[in-house]
Order: structure tokens, then sequence, then C-alpha cells
């Protein structure tokens, strides 16, 4: 109990506590992966699949065989014969509690089966309609330009105008300062869902309902974004920016070739965070936006699922390819995300 | 880096690429801030720097608090306050219009103390639990483990999905015919409508926002656990704390401010919980798991007939409670400051 409590400093073989950390490891992606994994299995399986109760874990159909002299290709069951063997037929047509069947390899003789005798093949099959299918109705590439064209455009109005603010408070001294970094700071805690209704005026007022800029713009001045970026510029040394002004530096030449440079790495958390917000936002977009072009890939998921409440097969499908932009930027930024957030501690 | 040394990969060629994009950005934007340090001098320029944030910032966040508090004390169904009638208190009257206020079905707005209480129960549940999965998540991954970088993406993956992926993903597992029925069978139990039974329906909603949030609390911990300084470890085996007493007197009481911290955060984004729960649920079965901001989302806009003053004197209360659990943090951290240091 103790050693698992604490990091263990001896290296003495696996013991007992190794052995619940690595149990414990192992849930872990089972559960954090699995739900994620068997959306994506499901996605692939045909509208009877997605019905089928136990469900089968992997997307499988009832396998068809061609055969010479029959149009159409034909379902395969395996059948028990008469003297107990087993074979794999094709069934041509079922009459009654009969069934006609042929074997596939010599379709000249047709055999009458009893229906309970036989059982249906399955084989892997992946239902790619379903992803093909509901892009006319789903525009997806519609949705992903909106969602792109948000979080870029909105993350890097924030970087600027939160950088340009934080080192206005950080390397100036002014009258005021400290009564604009109070009133910043003081509403750090107040989301857009407390003041859904003014803001929603506010951008009515302006023109912007139904605008994607009514989406970027209103969650731009993070105050967040501002105090992570002070707190960072603040330890860059004066003495830098003294020499730069001495060689007859502008104050916009010092903030964006000096400081900003220097202040990458919080720069580089920011955008992060901006990125999260942005691309998963919901509630916002949802008031903002009411006409399906201008839909966000999360407004957009929600409206089809909403009208498709039965039609799982898309719904899951369209889901997969909601989430596969993230999971890939992810997959390729991992260390770098987890580290940049883990490292600024606690501003979320 | 590669970029600097004059590397010729691709990632040194994007660098360089981005690096003349930033300048001539940087460079046309100056073409409008340069002239006007010319005009009012450099002791100005602090408030140009300041200027487009303060302008967004001022109108989009500070104006709003203002006119949300006016709005609350407004009637009538239009949208722009001059158009609405001032009705003073009348609304914050009709949310607490109760024969007992510890009872929602005596309340005119019923639908707001169901939801108020849900929030409560949800805000208890979700954020005890995650906490303490989130401390036991980053103490096993503080240990010595291969391959703590892959572990470490795994708990933190749901943090990246939206949230309404996360409600579609959770609603395709709970669902009648789902997986996790197919397992109740499995073992011999009955199947359950997981999302069609209010208790159910609670217990899913907590356990899928603790599934989606904790990977963010883990890594904050794990960042607090790897800032001890092993001396501390090594001195405590020294005097001859065993594995447990060197937790309780090393690990937890260093640990603590980044608890508070997470404690703080936790609870302040739980009571504003709306998207999985809005699309895993819709609220339902009935208002079962309807949290405040739904309320204030429906209240306000989802309606045939758009209540905003109801709507803003709702997010007024909201506003207050977020206020408080603000002002404990602030405490806290000022009480704390000097074990970060």
């Amino acid at each position: 109990m103790g050693a698992f409590l604490t990091r263990r400093r001896g290296r003495r073989g696996p013991d007992v506590t190794d052995v619940l950390t690595y149990a414990y490891l192992t849930l872990g992606v089972v559960v954090m992966f699995g739900p994620v994994a068997w959306l994506v299995l499901s996605s692939f399986k045909s509208q009877a699949g997605l019905v089928e109760f136990p469900p089968a874990l992997l997307p499988t159909a009832p396998a068809t065989v061609e055969v010479p002299g029959y149009d159409a290709p034909l379902p395969l069951y395996d059948v028990t014969l008469g003297d107990g063997t087993t074979a794999r037929l094709a069934q041509v047509r079922r009459v009654g509690l009969e069934a006609q069947m042929v074997d596939p390899d010599d379709p000249g003789e047709v055999l009458r089966v009893p229906v309970q005798d036989r059982k249906e093949v399955r084989a892997l099959s992946f239902q790619t309609a379903n992803y093909t299918e509901p892009l006319r109705r789903f525009s997806f590439l519609t949705y992903l330009k909106n969602s792109v064209v948000v979080t870029v455009t909105a993350t890097l109005i924030t970087l600027v105008i939160n950088s340009m603010a934080a080192f206005a408070l950080a390397k100036y001294r002014f009258r005021g300062r400290n009564a604009v970094f109070v009133a910043i700071l003081s509403t750090l805690m107040i989301p857009l869902s407390v003041v859904l209704v003014p803001v929603y005026l506010v951008v009515t007022q302006v023109g912007w309902v139904n605008d994607l800029w009514g989406v970027i713009i209103p969650g731009a001045a993070t105050p967040t974004g501002v105090f992570l970026l002070r707190q960072y510029m603040l330890t860059i040394p004066d003495e830098l920016i003294d020499a730069a002004r001495m060689d007859g530096a502008s104050e916009w030449r010092i903030y964006w070739q000096v400081v900003l440079p220097l202040a990458a790495p919080a720069l580089a958390v920011l955008a992060i965070f901006s990125v999260m917000w942005r691309w998963n936002d919901f509630l916002w977009p949802l008031i903002v936006l009411t006409r399906s072009e201008y839909f966000t890939l999360q407004v957009g998921l929600n409206a089809f699922q909403g009208e498709l409440n039965v039609q799982w097969h898309y719904v899951l499908a369209m889901t997969v390819l909601t989430l596969l932009p993230i999971t890939l930027v992810f997959s390729f930024l991992q260390r770098f995300i987890t580290t940049g957030i883990a490292s600024t501690g606690v501003k979320g | 880096m590669e970029a600097r040394a004059g590397g010729r990969g691709p990632s040194a060629v994007l660098a360089r690429a981005a690096g003349a994009v930033y300048g001539v950005a940087m460079s046309a934007l100056g073409l409008v801030v340069e002239p006007l340090q010319r005009l009012l001098g450099v002791k100005r320029m602090p408030w140009v720097f300041l200027l487009p944030n303060l302008l967004i910032f001022g109108v989009f966040v500070l104006f709003p608090v203002f006119l949300n508090a006016y709005v609350s004390l407004t009637g009538g169904t239009e949208l722009f306050p001059r158009d609405r009638p001032f009705v003073g208190l009348e609304n914050y009257r009709r949310l607490f219009d109760c024969l007992d206020l510890g009872d929602p079905n005596t309340c005119v707005e019923d639908r707001f103390w169901r939801a108020v209480r849900n929030t409560a129960q949800f805000v208890v549940l979700q954020v005890g639990g995650m906490v303490a999965i989130s401390l036991l998540t980053a103490l096993v991954l503080n240990r010595r483990i291969r391959f703590r970088a892959f572990f470490r993406s795994v708990y933190f993956y749901p943090v990246l999905l939206s949230p309404v992926v996360v409600a579609l993903v959770w609603k395709w597992v709970l669902q009648r015919d789902g997986v996790l029925n197919a397992l109740l069978v499995w073992v011999g139990l009955e199947p359950v409508n997981f999302l069609l039974d209010g208790r159910w329906a609670m217990a899913w909603v907590v356990i899928v926002s603790i599934w989606a949030h904790m990977g963010f609390y883990t890594l904050i911990l794990l960042a607090g656990l790897q800032s001890i300084p092993a001396e501390l470890y090594d001195a405590a085996a020294i005097d001859g704390a065993g594995g447990w007493r060197s937790f309780r007197n090393v690990t937890l009481p260093l640990l603590m401010p980044t608890m508070m911290v997470v404690l703080v955060l936790a609870v302040i984004r739980a009571v504003q919980t709306f998207d999985e729960v809005y699309v895993l649920t819709g609220g339902g079965p009935g208002t079962a798991t309807m949290m405040i901001v739904q309320y204030i989302y429906q209240t306000g806009f989802a309606t045939q007939v758009q209540r905003f003053g109801l709507a803003a004197a709702a997010s007024v209360l909201l506003g207050l409670v977020l206020l408080v659990a603000t002002l404990v943090q602030l405490r806290i951290g000022r009480g704390t400051e000097g074990h970060l240091a």
C-alpha cells in the first residue's frame, strides 16, 4: 500500500504494487479508449447489425457467394446433413420449412434441407455506405470548414490581442494600469454561460446572428489568456527592451521582434487552450448560428442526431468523422500538448 | 532549431515559411501602429496595445455583466431593453415564489428549482468522484512506469473530444440494446434502460462527465506531484517513514495547494455543466438531469415565448454562485502562495 502511494525508489524486482499499477493502467486504456473504439467499430455495421442484441463485436453481414447459373449472389449457410456431417451450402430459395440449397463448387444438384438444420454464415463486412450516404444531408465539409475558420481565426485574434494587452500590462508603467488589470482579473470567472442574454443582445445589435464573427469575437478577449501571458512576460528582462529601444526600434517592433518570440512557450499553451475551447464550443454557436450553412461541426452533429434519432448507422459514422480531425492532431502532438498544459499548472 | 542551424528538411522549410508569414503580417500591422507612436508619443503606447483587447472585453464581457443585471429587472418578450418594460424584482420574485423552498413541486418556476437541485447533486458527485479518481491516477502515473507519456495521453484523450461527441459515444454504449446491457446480460443480470430511468440517468451523467474531464485534472495533479523534491522523500525515509507515512506527511501537504486549485476549478466548471448532459439526456427523463445552464438556455432561447428577463435573473444568481467560488479560490490562492514558491 505504502509503496503504491509514493514513487518507488528501490530497484528490486517487480512486486505486487507493480502488478496493481499495470492492472490499473490497462483498465484505464479499456475505459478511456473502449467506448470510442466501440463507436468506430459500430459505425461500420449495417442497419440490421446495429439492432442486433447482444451486439457482435465486429461489423459482419450475411456472407454470399456467386454461383454459376444464378444471377444474384446466394447467401451461404452451414448445414448439418442427414449423416451428421456439415457442409457449407448456398441457398437458392426457401419454401416453407424447407430450403433448396446447392453446393457452390458443384451447383448441378439441388438439395432439400429442413430450415432448422442450417445456420447463416457471417463474414466481416464494412458498410462504407454509412459514411458516403448521409453526406448529402450532413454537409460535413461545410461544417468542417466553418469549424476550422472559427478555430483558426479566433485563435489568431486571441493570441494577437491578448499578447498585446499582456505586453502593455507587463512592460509599461502608466496610470490606470492596475485598474485595467483588476478589471480584467475580476471577470476571470465570468463565463459566457452567465451573460448569455446580454451578449446575444449585443451580437444581434451588431448584426452577427448567423455570422461566424458572432462566434469568433465575443470570446476573443479571454482574461485567462491575458493573465497567463502577462505572468510569463514579467520574467523577460527589461534590459532587452531597453537595448532595443536604444537601437531605435519602435514599440511595435519591440513587441513582435523581442518580446513575442521570447514568450513563445506561453503563447503555445494559450494556442492549445484556444483551439480546444473553440473547436469544442457548443452552447454559444448553438445560440448564434441557426442556419445550417453556418453550423460548426458540433452544432451540425447535434442537429443531425436530433433529426435522425433512429438512424444510428448514419449518426455513428458522422460522429466518427467529427472526432477524426482532433484525434489525428492529438496523436501527432500529444506529448507537446500534455506537457504544455502540465507546465502551466492550473490556468484552466 | 533546424531552421536556425540552416537545416534543409521539410520541417525547416515549414518553420522558415511560418517565420516569413509572421514577419510580413506583423510588419503590416506595424503600418497601422507605428504612425500612432509618432502621433501619440511613447507614453500613450500601452493604451494602443490595450485597445483591441479592451474594446472586445468591454463590449462582450464588461458591458453584458451590467446589461444582464438590467435585463433581469425587465419583463415582456422583446429582445432589446428599450422595448422591455421595467418590472423591478418581479423575475426574482417569480423564481423564489415557493410555498416551501425545499420542495420544487410547490414553486411557480419548479423547473428552476429542480435544475438547482440537480446541479447541486451533480457538483458534489462529479467533483468528489473526479478529484478522487484524478488523484489516484496521478499517483499511479507518478510511479516508475514504462510508457508514462503514452498512459498520460490515454487519460487525456477524452478531454479533447467535443461534448457532443462524448455524449453520442456514451449514448451508443448506454442505449437499451447497447454493449453495456449486453455485458449485463452476459453476466446474468437484467438489462437496464439507463438513460430513461431518472436515478440511472443522473449516475451516468456524472460518470460520463468524470470520464470526459478527469484527464485534465490528472495532468495538473501529476505536475504537482512531480514538483515535490525527491530529497524530501529521502529525508522521510532516513527518518524511518514508510510509504504510507511519507504519503501522509510529505505528498499530501505539499500537494494541497494544487489540490485546492483543482477542486475550485472543477467546482466552477461543474456548476456550469451543460453540453454533454444536454446531448446525452436532453435533461431527461423528465427533468431528472436538467442543469441550471440548460434552464437558462431553454427559458431564454429554446421556447416559443422567450423569457429573457427570467433567464437573465437566473443567470445573475448563477453568477453570484460562481463569484463566491472565485473568491474562495483567491483566498486559498493567497494563503498557499508561499508553498508554491
